[in-house]
């Protein structure tokens, strides 16, 4: 099982890299989504991973997973959505001000015609 | 305490005298009289300590892990120091109500004065050395303000820059001096540092401790070749100059030389660099200030000089030359304000402050004159005046260190040179202001200011006097104790009086008013040569070029460095990452995998992460079909939220999967205004370089990931598990972290996200994007914009789906669920309201505006966190109880339950703000525009 979650990490940040790196504004946000998932689900197995284990108290438990890197995965994908919204509204601002949705503010090729 | 309220007192009452202006222009002063009386007061109890032989030391503790402690001293020097800077202070107080007119504002004045008066007394009162430059930085700072109070003023702008930059850099300089001497002595308590002179002198490092302390010590002093910014300076309101180069700012230097005399004092290093600079400082300050036409620049290059006396009476480093630097403070410090004041009434009374056009201003104002002249002959050290006493005892330090030298006749020399030139300033000052022939076009007519003006000139000239006529009886006290804990060792043998008998000395001084009055009388000729010279060399053209230079090489590297390109600093970004992340790897030899056993495979999660995969590949192969790459990543979101099903994180899995659908609408919103059409990638190449690098970081993850899931590992988890339901009353071990154990990250981490809403609502603020009226497969949108089967279902659902999050935000302390969770779906509920009936029909039966409730959130969370003060408990402490409720049963109530309502509050408010805002961008369109 390990194997598969390292491959589905690593899988989610090839991608997520690939389109962070374009040039135009929505395919970054893709990445950076793509990102956000991997870095939590990163962090998340950090905690080891366990089935059938939830960190809820009970006398009928058998055990408990990790609960900490839980607790900081929670935080974590809200505050990804935030930074999401974020990123999309400096994207569309920054199209209204600069007429373009290059994240350098303007397109390398219409610098070099211009 | 008593030590810290009176630091504090001037601290806070900058604040109070600020509010004092707006009760109209005098409260101000009357406020910041009555703050400086107030920290009077507070020093008043532990006054006789040092005079009965005791160091006053008082400790609080501030970061104890660091070693850091608030800690205060009062011995002789801190205590002169302290009179010097409140008692100076008060008259200064006094003398700014009069001299500032109508249109200066007295409260910004009077606000910045306080400021730097409690840096300053946090100077000389601190005992740990990195308090005290953390005053010594707050004066830097506080001055700048006070040298720039004329903003309208080009010069003063720039003088204020000027001494910031070159007093900035030499704190910059002294902290490393610090953390040298607190790493030889091993702390950084003054009274550890004060006894440790012989291990600080011994050390290997002691010489580089020596040069940053000094060259923090230069830099504020304004020793050669730090000078050139007190003149400058000079561009501020003359009380600040008054202030600032007479008891304070630059006195703050040389009061580091005294305080740490016995720690650094004593080798040849220290007494040629330091009195080398001091005698340079000398004779520079006093050849230039001979040849100034401004008032206040001659009495800058006089103040120049006399520090340099100062700073070479320290590098002496004798007993006695240390005992005259002390005294020499004192001197300095009562006739150079009061001159400094004096040349205040002056040219607010006439006008111009260009010695070309003063002259005989006796006829018009002869109190003034008196005073004035009075100061200056104690500038220029005439018998009966205080500056003889201290000139005098340098004069026969000179002689007797000289003495057995070869070339030892070179100090007496150089310093009866400094004298004379000293008699010829004074005298300039005196004759050419105010006798000399009549004013030239001054631009008002001169006479005798109001009458509290002069108050605190005359208080100070009298001071002159007596100290100069009786000092045994009136400084001597005061200068033992300074003196006595200057040195830390007894006293020299030293005898304060007028008539010390024809010795060396006294010839010195005789040559020197002679030789001063001669100098005088053949000025003109001196004038004009000096002119065609020396005069012509401007040290702020090389502090300009030197300035000019270094911004034109931090534009260099922010050129190198910053490719103006935000594609390529990602691609430098994450390559510098992935070098730095596989050269320890290759490096290492560290087996990938390790020893611990995993889980067994089975065909659910096979298929799972094969959909996952598939979909995160469609996702990068089709992101140009903009819409379908929506879908694949709702899809990859879909079994990420899966995997912490699977893998025991109930919590993750629900907020995963709210979060997936806000996020999918924001991602159709930033579709929807974005441009339609992703264009090919044109360089090839590029693609190529970005997919190697993806593969990299993508590997490079996987095997990290692998590497780690496939070793042991000790969790700190025990603590949270034993404790969650006996401490923090919950069994939901995730939630209790979040309301409890880590209540504080939490409350951060909602601040972050209501920030993150008001930035969107801030940077939305008047933007208006042209939305599309078709697709991007050229279809037009459909006609019914609300469809009626989803409207209607949305409203019955709504009530039920708020049920379901207060349900949730309820049983989140014991079973998966929680704030976070209930505040998503909650936002989720009323969203799909604007998504099926629109914003029009949803604001008429909602309120718009989301900043109430993230308010709200933020306030019931802090305050749950407040309310565990008034029980006596740190901040978030949280508590819980069971309360039986009819028909309900046991039920519990912990306090955290609260504070994850202010959760709740919170993430619906930050949520609804960002997408409702970002949802109505498109009705701020022009009607033209959108028929386009």
């Amino acid at each position: 099982m390990e194997i598969l979650i390292a491959l589905v990490i690593g899988v989610l940040t090839a991608g997520g890299v690939f389109l962070a790196l374009r040039g135009q504004t929505f395919p970054v946000v893709l990445g950076l989504t793509l990102m956000s998932y991997a870095v939590n689900l990163f962090l998340f197995v950090m905690g080891r991973l366990a089935i059938g284990v939830p960190p809820v108290i009970s006398a009928a438990a058998e055990g408990y997973t990790d609960p900490l890197p839980q607790a900081l995965v929670l935080t974590a994908i809200v505050i990804s959505f935030g930074m999401t919204a974020f990123v999309i509204v400096l994207a569309l601002k920054a199209r209204a001000e600069l007429g373009n949705d290059h994240v350098d503010g303007h397109h390398h090729h219409e610098a070099r015609h211009r | 305490m008593t030590l810290f309220f009176a630091v504090l007192t001037p601290f806070m009452g900058a604040a109070l005298v600020a509010l004092a202006s707006r009760f109209g222009r005098v409260h101000s002063a009357w406020a910041a009289g009555a703050v400086t009386l107030a920290a009077m007061v507070w020093l008043a109890p532990s006054l006789h300590l040092p005079f009965d032989g005791a160091t006053l030391i008082q400790q609080h503790d501030w970061l104890p892990a660091l070693g850091l402690n608030l800690a205060f001293r009062l011995d002789g020097l801190a205590l002169l120091f302290a009179g010097l800077i409140l008692g100076i202070g008060l008259l200064i107080v006094l003398y700014a109500r009069y001299y500032l007119s109508e249109r200066d504002s007295m409260g910004r004045f009077y606000s910045y004065l306080m400021l730097f008066m409690g840096s300053m007394l946090g100077i000389v009162l601190s005992e740990n050395l990195i308090q005290l430059l953390i005053f010594w930085e707050l004066t830097s700072l506080s001055s700048f303000l006070l040298i720039s109070y004329w903003q309208h003023r080009e010069e003063a702008r720039h003088g204020a820059r000027m001494a910031l930059a070159v007093t900035g850099a030499g704190g910059f300089a002294l902290l490393g001096g610090f953390l040298l001497l607190g790493h030889i002595v091993g702390s950084y308590e003054l009274s550890v540092v004060l006894a440790s002179g012989d291990l600080i002198r011994a050390h290997p490092l002691y010489l580089p401790t020596l040069l940053l302390v000094l060259l923090g010590v230069f830099t504020k002093s304004a020793q050669f070749p730090f000078h050139f910014w007190l003149p400058h300076a000079m561009a501020a309101p003359t009380p600040v100059s008054a202030y600032l180069h007479s008891a304070t700012m630059v006195k703050a230097g040389v009061f580091l030389l005294a305080r740490l005399f016995p720690a650094l004092s004593g080798t040849p290093e220290w007494f040629w660099l330091v009195s080398s600079a001091g005698m340079a400082t000398l004779l520079l300050g006093a050849y230039v200030a001979l040849f100034k036409h401004d008032l206040k620049g001659l009495l800058a290059y006089s103040t120049l000089s006399h520090l340099g006396l100062i700073t070479l009476l320290f590098g002496l480093s004798t007993p006695l030359a240390a005992v005259a630097g002390v005294f020499h403070i004192i001197n300095h410090a009562i006739f150079k304000a009061s001159l400094f004041m004096a040349a205040g009434i002056i040219d607010h009374e006439t006008g111009t402050r260009d010695m070309r056009r003063l002259h005989g201003l006796w006829r018009f104002m002869p109190h003034t004159a008196t005073l004035a002249m009075v100061a200056a002959a104690a500038m220029a050290g005439v018998p009966l005046m205080n500056g003889f006493l201290s000139k005098e005892m340098f004069f026969v330090e000179a002689m007797e260190i000289s003495e057995g030298y070869i070339g030892g006749w070179l100090l007496p020399a150089l310093a009866t040179l400094a004298g004379a030139l000293a008699v010829a300033y004074s005298l300039r000052f005196i004759h050419d202001v105010f006798f000399n022939g009549e004013p030239v076009d001054l631009p008002r007519t001169p006479h005798e200011p109001p009458r509290w003006m002069k108050v605190p000139v005359e208080i100070l000239v009298v001071l002159c006097l007596v100290v100069g006529v009786a000092p045994a009886l009136t400084v001597a006290p005061l200068l033992a104790v300074a003196a006595q804990s200057t040195l830390q060792t007894p006293l020299p043998d030293y005898h304060l009086a007028l008539w010390h008998g024809v010795n060396p000395a006294l010839f010195m001084s005789l040559i020197a008013l002679v030789g001063g009055s001669l100098i005088y009388l053949v000025r003109r000729p001196l004038f004009a040569w000096h002119d065609r010279g020396l005069g012509r060399l401007d040290a702020r053209v090389i502090f300009n070029g030197l300035q000019d230079g270094l911004f034109a090489l931090s534009r260099l590297i922010t050129r190198l460095v910053d490719t103006g390109s935000l594609q390529r600093q990602v691609f430098f970004l994450l390559a510098t990452a992935l070098l730095l992340g596989i050269a320890p790897w290759l490096a290492g030899g560290t087996p990938l995998t390790g020893n611990r056993s995993g889980l067994p495979l089975d065909a659910v999660s096979l298929t799972a992460a094969g959909a996952l995969i598939v979909a995160t590949l469609a996702t990068v192969w089709l992101h140009r079909q903009r819409f379908t790459a929506i879908v694949t990543i709702g899809v990859v979101g879909l079994v990420v939220s899966l995997a912490f099903v699977k893998f025991s994180a109930p919590d993750l899995a629900l907020t995963q999967l709210s979060v997936e659908i806000v996020t999918i609408v924001l991602l159709l919103l930033a579709l929807y205004f974005l441009p339609q059409h992703v264009a090919p990638e044109r360089e090839p190449a590029r693609l190529w370089r970005d997919g190697v690098i993806a593969l990299l970081a993508g590997g490079g993850t996987a095997a990290l990931a692998w590497a780690v899931l496939t070793r042991p590992y000790e969790t700190i988890a025990g603590y949270y598990l034993a404790n969650s339901v006996p401490g923090g009353g919950g069994s939901n071990v995730v939630n209790v972290i979040l309301v409890d154990f880590r209540g504080y990250d939490t409350l951060g981490e909602i601040t972050v996200l209501a920030l993150a809403g008001l930035g969107i609502v801030a940077m939305l603020q008047g933007l208006s994007l042209a939305a599309p009226n078709r697709d991007d497969g050229r279809r037009n949108w459909d006609a019914d914009a609300h469809p009626v089967i989803m409207a209607t279902l949305t409203r019955i659902l709504l009530p039920l789906a708020l049920l379901v999050a207060v349900f949730i935000l309820l049983r989140g302390h014991n079973q998966p669920g929680g704030g976070f969770i209930a505040g998503l779906i909650t936002a989720v509920a009323l969203i799909v309201q604007y998504l099926a009936n629109g914003a029009v029909w949803t604001h008429q039966r909602m309120a718009s505006d989301s900043q109430p409730l993230i308010a709200w959130g933020l306030a019931i969370a802090v305050f749950t966190g407040l309310a565990s003060w008034l029980f006596g408990y740190p901040f978030l402490t949280s508590t819980y109880g069971h309360l039986d409720w009819p028909i309900v049963g046991d039920f519990e109530l912990a306090s955290a339950m609260a504070f994850d309502l202010g959760v709740f509050l919170v993430v619906v408010g930050a949520t609804l703000m960002i997408l409702v805002n970002l949802g109505g961008v498109h009705h701020a369109l022009p009607k033209h525009r959108e028929k386009h």
